[in-house]
């Protein structure tokens, strides 16, 4: 890269030398920053694995948590708590967002495409939080009872931009021509969209949903008033249930050291779980790419 | 475009359909808004200004002011950003200019599994690894040789805006980088051939006309950043120290909006203090969207003024 007084060329000019040492020292700075940012990374990582590990086994995946002062119990009720209001959220966030998404993708009424386009924005850009007090007040209030069915819709909210917008971006990639074709073959536009359209960008929605889900799994303050949590293996959608992060952030926050070590292992369970989701999605919009 | 008569039917129907949804996007965000302002009324209209101004947060003599926990946020997303803004669109720059496409794909991965991590387990590391770590081996070395500064003043907790907002760093980053190689992307090679044609050495290149060309994508990446900042609950709660207070030194343990609202919520008692939490929802909302509209702005000013 630094070609210096190689043969014959002319001696370099003091000017041109200090323009190559500004160069290479951005250069540096580059790089650094690109490890710095890495560096956590591997740093939380490698300390959920390293303290997760060893208070992870069977037992702990399966079994209810134990009261304070005994050793063992898990938080299988709590995996099955967030797969339940990550599923539940998708019940309600996708029959709104995909449809959504396909709207603004038809460009049919551009004003109102616009205005529906700002406020998923705008509500992507909504503090989970304060999603989480929105729940509160339309679910639980009325009801006087913290219930699954809020967590599961404070999550939708959440889930409810990231399918639009992104089934609106794959909508869009499928080639106009397709859509051209089966029109002039006859085809009504409802038909083209369900039977043409959709299919093509099938993988593309559905790893949207995945990101969606593995996003919802991995919330923890929208929960805090609306799911609450709970010590025991719930299902009723009008009771309050356990999540995982839930679960994560009281042990975290509680004096025991044997709460901490399982708080570790949480960690791992969850990071694993919302991770691999992340990843099947990457695979599934890379090979759609392709 | 002619509609058959026996299929329009149910084309209009499908329409109608499509177009619920998207309306129902848009009841959505209005229903956030309404709910959380009537729940926050009668603390709004009963503190007034003074809710925003008020120093202090007393539940028992239902007392409530906001401008700690305003402080807080805004001071450690803004020391998170300070952080992140470099680092950040350095690593964007070294992904689109500098790395071979292979190297960039390794880290743009890493990058996105940076942002996918639960915010959660972020302040669990940030209590059980980071805080320590500050406690122990970083801030009483800052305190030697800055001791007299009061942005350093006070004991070495490891908790604190400090902290806080290095973490919030850790967490905007891969945000801020996102959008940034996306933005830098979309910059024309052309522009670079021509600098580069000129003599220009890459450093040259990048300064003169990538970042000129790319500045308003730019802004906007870091606004993305900060709206993630102010609105993150879970590690920031973890690491802020709780403390309802407004102090200068960094070391200092304090509270955000966002914090308050999820330490405190599930204790509300009466539904004036109810209705105080959601105006500090109101504080936290109303600032995301005044700084991203603000945002917005800056960046359309920097477009309509023509290339820099």
């Amino acid at each position: 890269m630094i070609v210096n007084n190689v043969g014959l060329l002319p001696p370099i000019s003091p000017r041109l030398r200090s323009r190559r040492i500004a160069d290479r020292v951005f250069r540096w700075a580059v790089m650094a920053s690109v490890l710095l940012v890495l560096l956590p990374l591997v740093a939380i990582m490698g300390t959920v694995i390293v303290r997760g590990a060893p208070a992870l086994d069977w037992n702990f995946l399966t079994s209810l948590p134990k009261p304070v002062g005994e050793t063992g119990g898990g938080v299988g009720h709590a995996i099955l708590g967030t797969l339940f209001l990550a599923l539940g959220g998708l019940l309600i966030a996708v029959p709104v967002g995909v449809p959504a998404g396909v709207f603004l993708a038809s460009d049919r009424m551009p004003r109102l495409g616009g205005t529906v386009r700002l406020c998923a924005d705008v509500l992507s850009g909504v503090p989970s939080i304060v999603v989480g007090m929105f729940a509160y007040t339309l679910l639980v209030l009325p009801f006087k009872q913290f219930s699954a069915m809020a967590g599961a819709f404070a999550l939708a909210v959440i889930m409810l931009p990231t399918i639009a917008r992104t089934t609106e971006e794959v909508v869009r990639l499928v080639p106009s021509t397709m859509t051209e074709a089966a029109l002039a073959l006859g085809a009504p536009r409802w038909r083209v969209m369900m039977q043409v359209v959709l299919p093509s960008a099938g993988k593309g929605v559905a790893a949207g949903v995945i990101a969606a889900f593995s996003r919802g799994a991995g919330e923890t303050a929208p929960l805090m008033f609306t799911a609450f949590g709970s010590q025991f293996l719930t299902t009723s959608p009008m009771q309050p249930i356990a999540a995982l992060p839930l679960v994560l952030f009281n042990y975290a926050v509680s004096p025991y050291d044997d709460w901490h070590a399982q708080a570790w292992a949480a960690a791992l369970v969850l990071a694993t779980l919302v991770l691999a989701g992340n990843v099947i999605a990457k695979v599934a919009t890379t090979r759609r790419s392709r | 475009m002619q509609a058959r008569p026996n299929t329009s039917g149910a084309d209009t129907a499908f329409h109608a359909t499509l177009v619920l949804a998207g309306l129902g996007v848009v009841t959505v965000l209005a229903g956030v808004a309404w709910e959380l302002l009537s729940l926050s009324g009668e603390a709004l209209s009963k503190g007034g200004i003074g809710f925003i101004t008020g120093m202090t947060w007393d539940p028992v003599a239902e007392e409530f002011g906001a401008l700690p926990a305003l402080y807080g946020t805004l001071v450690t997303s803004a020391l998170a950003l300070l952080i992140a803004v470099p680092l950040g669109i350095g690593s964007a720059v070294f992904m689109s200019e500098i790395a071979s496409s292979r190297v960039a794909t390794v880290v743009g991965v890493l990058v996105d599994l940076l942002a996918a991590i639960p915010s959660v387990i972020y302040g669990l590391w940030g209590l059980f690894v980071l805080a320590p770590l500050l406690r122990e081996h970083v801030q009483p070395g800052v305190q030697k040789l800055f001791g007299e500064l009061p942005l350093f003043a006070g004991p070495p907790l490891g908790v604190g805006y400090g902290t806080a907002g290095l973490l919030l760093a850790i967490m905007v980053i891969p945000v801020i980088t996102a959008v940034s190689r996306e933005v830098l992307r979309a910059v024309p090679d052309t522009q670079r051939e021509a600098a580069y044609a000129l003599g220009a050495t890459p450093f040259e290149v990048i300064r003169g006309t990538v970042f000129p060309y790319a500045r308003s994508g730019l802004v906007g990446a870091v606004v993305l950043g900060l709206g993630r900042a102010l609105g993150e609950t879970m590690a920031v709660t973890m690491v802020i120290g709780n403390r309802y207070d407004i102090s200068a030194s960094l070391f200092a343990p304090g509270y955000t909006l966002a914090a308050v609202i999820a330490n405190e919520f599930t204790e509300a008692f009466s539904p004036h203090y109810l209705s105080a939490l959601a105006g500090l929802g109101v504080v936290l909302l109303g600032t995301t969207l005044i700084l991203n509209a603000a945002a917005r702005l800056l960046v359309r000013g920097v477009r309509h003024g023509g290339a820099g």
